[in-house]
């Protein structure tokens, strides 16, 4: 496999390189695998990406454009000229997109683009709530902080696929739920139960996710800023307010974004929790499975591409709008500027 | 957690201080612990409940399943019997879910090492436009990969095949390990290698014997997150596969069905979903500190 021979070929090169080092200025990533004579950073560089970039290449790039492709094409069986059946994938143009907004097939589309929607924003609006909450009672935690650290990452470790299970077992008709309540809910079957089943079993599990990320980053507050709030009179909230959700803030909205990002392509929850095909959970991801499933390739590469923009447009207002640090892009581009500006401190010392 | 070491310093000291304060502070004191050490036992509640209810009607008798009882009255591992008589193929599947993440993690962890040591320690151009494509590339949905390469893969005759999972997975398993190993690998001092290249190593050599030892607690940790994340995996091993010699132990669980066909074998489910789920937990359970670096890896910069 790819696995064996990726780190032969990528130690190569810097073994080769080790004669010139030092003098590597910026060659350019573009620097292809063609072996030259003045080995550059650039260089190495692009040998050591190439092979993470390639496979992004086939498992990313190439699905995308594929995906887009097929969205356009639609299967067809019909006669020929002779009388023999045919079938075959007749180029469609934006038939398949113009399909989403009409008819039948526009129905389900919109119902799951709600559903998605929906999910999106009131389980991000819940975890986050309870993440903060969670993650403010951990801080106050001296003792036993790594106890429950441990407990607050089992939901988190447990298999979406099986917390599907789980929570169908206890929202049972006859199950744990219904007993504890003293209802007679079918959370399981069609309906608004079904998505609050969802909700909730969802929320259970990424809430602690958040609340681990936000903990991080009240660690990381200075106790001090807290004491002399506290000198100038500030009460709990007037601290929370002013000094623990700003301070917070950039964690949050990473947080945040990954979790919305993931909401909406959810998929395995409802697929176990309650099924596929049904209309009062089915997510975007659902419906384009189950339309490839049906060997419709066509219209749910057309999903698919909806999604993806869907998600893209999203993350893009986060990192654009919202101004969320998702790479760390500044921090390194900080780090590289002092690097060079040590470089040169001692150059010119040296001379 | 060196601050927070030293913040629970300050607290017991601030509390020894206030040992001679007046009554009512102390009574507010511990009215306000009270609430605190409730709050965490509600956290508590929450996050172990639902598991442990799974582990409970795992253990009970097929018969008495709907007991309500919090724990099971006869004591029996009838359930985890069933799980691997055979004909469900459970040990099977838990053996594919070994060997896809198990090599998904090897091959991310690999390719994820040179991404990011040239991304932390040399000067190219487009070095961010890089780093932020690789890490948009972690929110492309499951879904948009799996069409189009369930489509490639059937042309290919891949499907049922071990690397119709690992390479799809990848997808996911490149970003996660490209992030972590880079933060990890930024905050190691350029300083060390450095003196070893002008001692007279190579830069291959500072990689190998400066950097990888000194990052190997990174590189751990990348490691255990990636597991996780491949052994959870359901929507690419649900669609490649159908062949249920193949197909990977989350999947094979959603698709359990018991002798009966009228009642969901509950009690099997929950023994399988414990099967597969302990692993992870004792992983989380011993490295809870690394996991919790690892996720929170550029979130507390």
């Amino acid at each position: 496999m790819s696995t064996a021979s990726v780190p032969r070929t990528a130690a190569g090169p810097p073994r080769r390189q080790g004669r010139g080092r030092g003098t590597g200025r910026d060659t350019g990533a573009g620097a292809g695998a063609t072996a030259g004579r003045t080995p550059g950073e650039g260089r190495m560089a692009a040998l050591l990406l190439s092979p993470t970039l390639l496979v992004l290449a086939l498992v990313i790039a190439y699905p995308l454009i594929s995906a887009i492709h097929q969205s356009l094409y639609r299967a067809q069986s019909g006669l020929d000229a002779d009388g023999y059946v045919t079938e075959g994938e007749a180029f469609v143009g934006l038939a398949n997109y113009v399909d989403l907004f009409a008819g039948e097939s526009g129905r389900r589309f919109l119902n799951a683009f709600g559903n998605t929607t929906f999910f999106t924003v009131t389980t991000v609006l819940l975890e986050t709530l309870l993440g903060v909450a969670l993650a403010l009672a951990m801080n106050r935690a001296f003792k036993g902080r790594s106890f429950l650290r441990a407990s607050i990452l089992v939901p988190w470790a447990v298999p979406t696929a099986v917390s599907g299970l789980l929570w169908r077992w206890i929202f049972q008709s006859d199950g744990i739920a219904n007993s504890l309540l003293g209802s007679e809910i079918l959370w399981t079957a069609e309906g608004t139960a079904s998505k609050l089943a969802v909700i909730i079993a969802e929320v259970w599990k990424t809430a602690p996710f958040i609340g681990l990320l936000v903990l991080a980053g009240l660690q990381i507050i200075p106790e001090e800023v807290y004491e002399a709030a506290k000198i100038d009179g500030a009460g709990w909230w007037r601290q929370l307010g002013s000094i623990t959700l700003p301070l917070v803030k950039p964690t949050l909205l990473v947080a945040v974004l990954f979790r919305m990002l993931d909401a909406l392509r959810m998929f395995d929850l409802p697929f176990v929790l309650i099924g596929p095909g049904k209309e009062s959970v089915e997510t975007l991801s659902m419906l384009a499975w189950d339309e490839s499933n049906q060997l419709r390739y066509g219209s749910a590469s057309a999903f698919a591409v909806i999604l993806f923009l869907y998600v893209a447009a999203v993350a893009i207002v986060f990192v654009k709008v919202l101004g969320a640090d998702v790479t760390g892009a500044r921090q390194l581009g900080a780090k590289r500027r002092e690097r060079q500006a040590q470089r040169i401190q001692k150059a010119g010392a040296a001379a | 957690m060196t601050i927070t070491d030293l913040r629970g310093l300050a607290a017991s000291e601030s509390c020894n201080r206030d040992s001679g304060a007046p009554v009512q502070a102390r009574q507010k004191r511990t009215w306000r612990s009270y609430s605190v050490y409730l709050g965490l036992a509600l956290i508590f509640i929450y996050c172990l409940a639902p598991f442990y209810w799974m582990i409970v009607s795992s253990l009970r008798r097929t018969a008495d399943i709907f007991d309500n009882t919090l724990l099971p009255a006869p004591f029996s591992l009838e359930n985890y019997a069933k799980v691997f008589d055979g004909s469900t193929m459970f040990g099977q599947a838990l053996l594919n879910s070994l060997i896809v993440a198990g090599v998904t993690t090897v091959a991310a962890l690999v390719l994820g090492i040179f991404t990011a040591y040239a991304i932390s320690r040399l000067n190219f151009r487009f070095k961010s436009v890089i780093l932020g494509v690789i890490i948009a590339t972690s929110m492309f949905p499951g879904i948009s990969v799996v069409v189009p390469l369930l489509r490639f893969f059937t042309d290919l005759g891949w499907i049922n095949t071990y690397q119709a999972m690992i390479i799809p997975n990848l997808s996911f398993a490149i970003p996660l390990a490209v992030w972590n190993l880079t933060t990890f690998m930024k905050q190691l001092p350029f300083d060390l290698e450095e003196a070893a290249m002008i001692d007279g190593c190579t830069k291959w050599q500072a990689f190998r014997k400066v950097l990888l030892p000194l990052a190997a607690p990174g590189v751990f940790t990348t490691a255990i997150l990636t597991f996780i994340h491949s052994w959870n995996e359901f929507i690419i091993a649900l669609s490649m596969i159908n062949d249920p010699a193949i197909q990977t132990a989350t999947v094979a669980i959603s698709k359990f069905t018991g002798a009966t066909e009228f009642q969901a074998p509950f009690g099997e489910q929950m023994a399988a979903g414990v099967i597969v789920t302990v692993p992870l937990v004792i992983m989380v359970l011993v490295f809870q500190r690394r996991i919790v670096e690892g996720l929170t890896a550029g979130a507390g910069k």
